[in-house]
């Protein structure tokens, strides 16, 4: 374990080197070091439903192929999504449930209540602005020059939006990313790196600014104030949530839940797509002579990145997956990451291609009950920054390697240096 | 082939024609019918092909499975007219069948 949480340890060997038996998808250095495209490929090929007998968080199933994920995914009577969606469990002293690792009923009418604030219909009236949000961040940007675009514009743009939409104090904004790093950054979780007192601290701040925003909400409310439309006031206003502020770990659950949501997933998405550009160059020529091929870009770009590598299941009684057997109570990890580079479902799976047919056709979002309930304003955040990069830069360059998250579950981008050229005018 | 008239949220009109057997949302799909995504490509999954069915041909439709109303619930803008369209199989009785297209997929 000590050696697996060592992000210097550059050991890694060839995927086709290690024993069959013995390859551990969890090895968080596997995506720090991008080196879990040839041993997803490998086990998709000779072992796709995978067992592995020993790890730093236990025995546990890999699913690796995109038609065995949409069936475990879609298969809630059988696979449970309690206790917890990531591979790890939680830590007993630290309790915290939310609706994304809830059965039905209980599941359903969580969700329902704080969906609305996502639905197509809102993120419409918010388009101007986002938009305006990202002209800023965008005309501020230095010209020429290096900078790290994930700080100055990955970040801060998501930054932004989880504010808006939690009507959080905007100056202390830059704390919802912290928080959400370091929520999934656990080493017991994700293989990790973040401190466990660093990391209590912060999710205790959480805890009491959201309660005492619940409380300010709730006043303003019984003082007549119309309600905001934010997601503390869609819980106060519904019945089913109401008095979640009494139930402490599905309150902090449930909004860290989506804090995290809304966070490492467009934020390494928006940088996956500046380094993708990069990386094949003929598709920016594409996407410039071509605007209109900006939506269909977004969700390959989502799709080619996969911003959460997997989501974890408990099985509720034996299951027969293409020939394994799994048996009640296993842990099921179902890696996206690995469906969205199927070759049996998608063509030139590792290849960015923005006008690819059926570009919708992937697993980042999860099929099924828990899937995404952030899917639209994600990709219109993506859509919104690619037709205002278009408007004013020629290119954007990206000067070296990215940093990678060391995580086994965000499968994203520390810092990336770029360099941006504008448009000749 | 069976007779089907898909309506945009806008009102604009498709009338096609599809082969028995067919889905719903992959007769909509064959014939460019805007407004129907098909994230999951017809595995009950997504809830991205949510349409909305008259109710007076709701019987000749069929029952929604379980899974199928899991899904429905998710969306917003559910109804007592809302199915899957990859749910509903094409068959001789739906002949003549109006199909209305939600203003957002969610």
């Amino acid at each position: 374990m000590a050696n697996q949480l060592d992000p210097q340890n550059n050991t890694l060997p060839d995927a086709t080197s290690v024993p069959l038996d013995r390859i551990d998808l969890s090895d968080p250095r596997l995506y720090s070091q991008h080196r879990w495209p040839e041993y997803f490929r490998r086990v998709r090929d000779e072992d796709p439903v995978h067992f592995l007998e020993d790890s730093p968080f236990g025995p546990f199933w890999s699913i690796t192929r995109f038609e065995d994920i949409v069936a475990v995914d879609t298969n809630h009577e059988v696979f449970s999504a309690e206790p917890f969606i990531m591979i790890g469990d939680p830590e007993p002293d630290l309790p915290l449930e939310n609706f994304i690792a809830m059965d039905p009923p209980k599941h359903d009418v969580q969700r329902a209540a704080v969906q609305p604030v996502v639905a197509p219909r809102n993120l419409s009236a918010m388009e101007g602005l986002i938009r305006e949000r990202i002209g800023v961040i965008l005309d501020n940007l230095p010209l020429n020059e290096s900078f790290d675009w994930v700080s100055r514009v990955s970040v801060e743009l998501t930054s932004q939006m989880l504010a808006t939409i939690f009507d959080f104090p905007y100056e202390d904004r830059h704390k919802l990313p912290y928080w959400s790093d370091i929520a999934t950054g656990a080493p017991e979780l994700s293989g990790g790196t973040a401190d466990k007192e660093e990391r209590n601290a912060a999710l205790q701040d959480m805890a009491e600014t959201f309660s005492k925003m619940w409380f300010q909400k709730a006043a303003l409310r019984e003082a007549g104030h119309e309600p905001t439309f934010d997601l503390i006031s869609l819980m106060e206003a519904n019945a089913d949530t109401r008095d979640m502020i009494n139930r402490p770990a599905e309150f902090l659950g449930n909004l860290g839940l989506l804090i995290v949501g809304g966070n490492d997933t467009t934020r390494n998405s928006i940088t996956g797509s500046v380094l993708a550009m990069n990386m094949f160059p003929g598709e920016l020529e594409k996407l410039k002579h071509n605007p209109d091929l900006i939506p269909s870009m977004v969700s390959e770009i989502i799709r080619w990145q996969t911003p959460l590598s997997y989501m974890r299941r408990i099985a509720k009684s034996d299951f027969n997956l293409n020939g394994k057997l799994i048996k009640k109570g296993d842990k099921v990890v179902m890696w996206y990451i690995s469906g969205n580079r199927d070759e049996r479902v998608i063509d030139n799976p590792d290849k960015v291609i923005i006008d690819r047919p059926r570009v919708r056709q992937h697993l980042s979002f999860g099929m099924g009950i828990h899937r995404c309930m952030g899917n639209r304003l994600g990709e219109m955040q993506l859509r919104i920054t690619w037709e205002e990069i278009l408007k004013r830069f020629d290119n954007i360059e990206v000067l070296k390697q990215p940093e990678r998250v060391h995580s086994n579950f965000v499968n994203g981008y520390v810092n990336m240096q770029v360099k941006v050229i504008p448009k000749a005018s | 082939m069976i007779e089907l008239t898909f309506i945009e949220h806008n009102g604009e009109v498709h009338n096609v024609r599809a082969a028995p057997g067919t889905n719903l949302m992959q007769a909509a799909l064959d014939n460019n019918v805007p407004g129907i995504d098909a994230d999951c490509g017809g595995s009950c999954a997504c809830g991205t092909c949510h349409v909305f069915i008259d109710t007076s041909w709701m019987d000749k439709a069929g029952k929604p499975s379980e899974s199928e109303c899991a899904m429905l619930e998710m969306t917003p803008e559910k109804n007592e007219m809302s199915r899957l369209a990859c749910q509903i199989t094409v068959e001789t009785p739906l002949n003549g069948l109006v199909v209305k297209l939600p203003e957002f997929q969610m």
